[in-house]
């Protein structure tokens, strides 16, 4: 059976043509058929699913029902579920089960998105394989001995194997559209501060940002209008008025300027891959828009740059798991510090511990200056790149991922190589642009994405020529084993 | 840059991390090649440019010093590993 969308979904229950029951206890039904094997879900809340499926039902009865009432989706396992445990894919929150809900979860839920699950994610979302998570490694649904990208890879893998519609993830340094682009699905990352972040397990402050994985375009839409806005409980929130992301999508593609930079067709870049992009390049030319190329010079900077700020984030925000309020504890230290060590020792995995030992590394004393100071000052000249490109064109657009997936444990034992996966996607959090990744090929039978990136606040441009581009192209549509 | 192994050990203990024996040699080689991966920078000109403070240039919001959350002690406390009358309880810390 082809897989639905989002939209699809939402025409059939507004029909009466079937129920959030019956939507719910089918996806419910293909996890318990087909995560065997792809391990994309760490919790699966059945009970609290077909509660929340009821009460939708009764809503759309009673009138009260809007487009997303009813429709089944996952949360990437880093936004906190009031009584769901949450574990950020670490041993360290194994058994945390939040006291509180997630404003991007409160919200869709108050819209009447049922929950169906929590997918499995890189440990903290620092990874771009899936292959950190203390709950396993995720299989691409394209390939099993393949990665589905990261750190949002259980999100990417459950939706591109139609488990669920849709799914949210968090992007830090690409972790929505690298994992959307290696499993041939949609994903969107907002602007820095477009959704919320509150209750969103951090990891590098200035650079997190949660956004959507989906089929298409339009889905992500329906789903961003309901997440996105000020939430006075996240102090970097942008207190901006949300357009109307559908009705957007429909504008036509004459006269709109789209910037491809020299830089992203650069020597680390597979040719199958760059022709796939300039194949969709094209596509966009002869629907009406026009294509120039532009200059990013400073883009080459931003994965180092990315490796100073967000491991001296990340060694900021984690200093909070310490074993006392919440979390893993060591049980039997004999003094406070013995316990804090232990309890962080056996607690993080490898990857975690080596951005906490990088991140203080260049925040300690003597090195501020030459690492962190020096990366917030080549931030600057990334996002003024950015800013100068605005100026003569309306969307960035090149590759998302230098290759399509990778097979896992090829990266595993290089974490620079790993690290340059997020080559292209890196920037767009540097200068906080939202970013989208779309299916525009396939190279060996595996999905290419293509990425778009807008100003800042420019979600509507970016979903609008991803909408337009899928109504051109089937792309999205490539299902993994059709 | 090469890191030492006495560099490892100073940083596992700023950052709380017990190292064992046997992890330092891989830290060793892992943080110095991820050092040199970011050593570029110190090569990039970035005389008179101010340091990023926030992605979208924007001023910390302030609010009022009111009182918006009620008391839920025991509920929070239910995430603690150890906790009694109330407090977290942890090993000895006062001789």
């Amino acid at each position: 059976m082809a897989r639905q969308t989002l939209a699809q979904m939402s025409g059939a229950l507004a029909t009466g043509e079937t129920t959030s029951r019956a939507l719910t206890e089918a996806a419910l039904g293909r996890i318990d058929g087909g995560d065997s094997e792809l391990n994309s879900f760490i919790n699966v809340c059945a009970d609290e699913a077909l509660a929340a499926a009821d009460a939708a039902d009764q809503r759309r009865a009673a009138g009260d029902a809007g487009p997303l009432t009813g429709i089944p989706i996952a949360h990437k396992d880093i936004f906190c579920t009031a009584g769901v445990p949450t574990t950020c894919g670490s041993r360290m929150l194994q058994d945390f089960v939040p006291p509180y809900d997630a404003t991007v979860v409160r919200r869709l839920a108050a819209a009447g998105v049922v929950t169906v699950g929590k997918t499995n994610m890189d440990e903290f979302a620092m990874g771009s394989s899936n292959e950190t998570s203390y709950f396993g490694v995720v299989r691409n649904p394209w390939d099993p001995d393949r990665s589905p990208g990261g750190s949002s890879g259980g999100s990417a893998a459950a939706v591109a194997a139609g488990l669920v519609v849709a799914a949210t993830g968090t992007d830090t340094g690409g972790s929505i559209r690298q994992p959307a682009a290696l499993t041939g699905i949609t994903g969107v990352k907002p602007t820095y501060g477009r959704v919320s972040r509150y209750g969103m397990i951090a990891f590098a402050s200035s650079l997190d940002q949660a956004g959507v994985l989906t089929v298409t375009a339009e889905d992500a839409a329906m789903l961003l209008q309901a997440m996105a806005g000020f939430d006075p409980h996240d102090s970097t929130s942008a207190d901006a008025p949300v357009p109307d992301y559908v009705t957007a999508l429909g504008e036509d593609l004459a006269g709109k300027r789209i910037g491809v930079p020299g830089e992203f067709f650069d020597d680390g870049l597979d040719a199958e891959c760059a022709a796939a992009v300039r194949d969709a390049l094209a596509v966009l030319e002869g629907m009406g828009a026009t294509i120039q190329e532009i200059s990013l010079p400073n883009i080459g900077l931003s994965v180092p740059t990315y490796y100073i700020v967000a491991p001296a984030e990340a060694s900021s925000n984690l200093s909070r798991y310490d074993g006392v309020r919440f979390g893993y504890r060591h049980a039997d230290a004999a003094d406070l510090e013995e316990m804090y060590k232990l309890t962080r020792k056996e607690g993080f995995g490898a990857e975690v511990k080596r951005r906490i030992m990088t991140g203080t590394y260049v925040l300690s004393a003597g090195y501020y200056d030459a690492y962190y100071l020096q990366a917030q000052k080549a931030r600057q000249l990334i996002a003024a790149d950015f800013r100068r490109a605005f100026e003569s064109v309306d969307i960035v657009a090149g590759p998302t991922a230098p290759t399509p997936a990778f097979r896992l444990g090829e990266k595993t034992d290089d974490p620079v190589q790993m690290y340059l996966n997020d080559i292209y996607t890196i920037g767009a959090n540097l200068a906080g642009l939202p970013g989208a990744s779309l299916p525009c090929g396939l190279v060996n039978g595996l999905p290419v994405g293509l990425q778009l990136i807008g100003p800042a606040f420019g979600e509507a441009a970016v979903l609008n020529i991803a909408h337009q581009y899928q109504q051109a192209t089937d792309w999205h549509l490539a299902e993994p084993g059709a | 840059m090469a890191l030492s192994r006495q560099d490892v050990e100073h940083i596992a203990h700023l950052a709380r991390l017990e190292v064992s024996e046997d992890e330092i040699a891989d830290y060793v080689a892992k943080l110095s090649s991820i050092l040199d991966m970011v050593a570029q920078l110190g090569e990039t000109d970035t005389t008179g440019v101010e340091p990023m403070a926030h992605p979208l240039d924007m001023a910390q919001r302030l609010r009022p010093d009111d009182v918006t959350e009620s008391d839920q002690r025991e509920f929070f406390q239910r995430n603690s590993a150890d906790v009694a009358h109330g407090l977290y309880r942890v090993p000895r810390v006062i001789e």
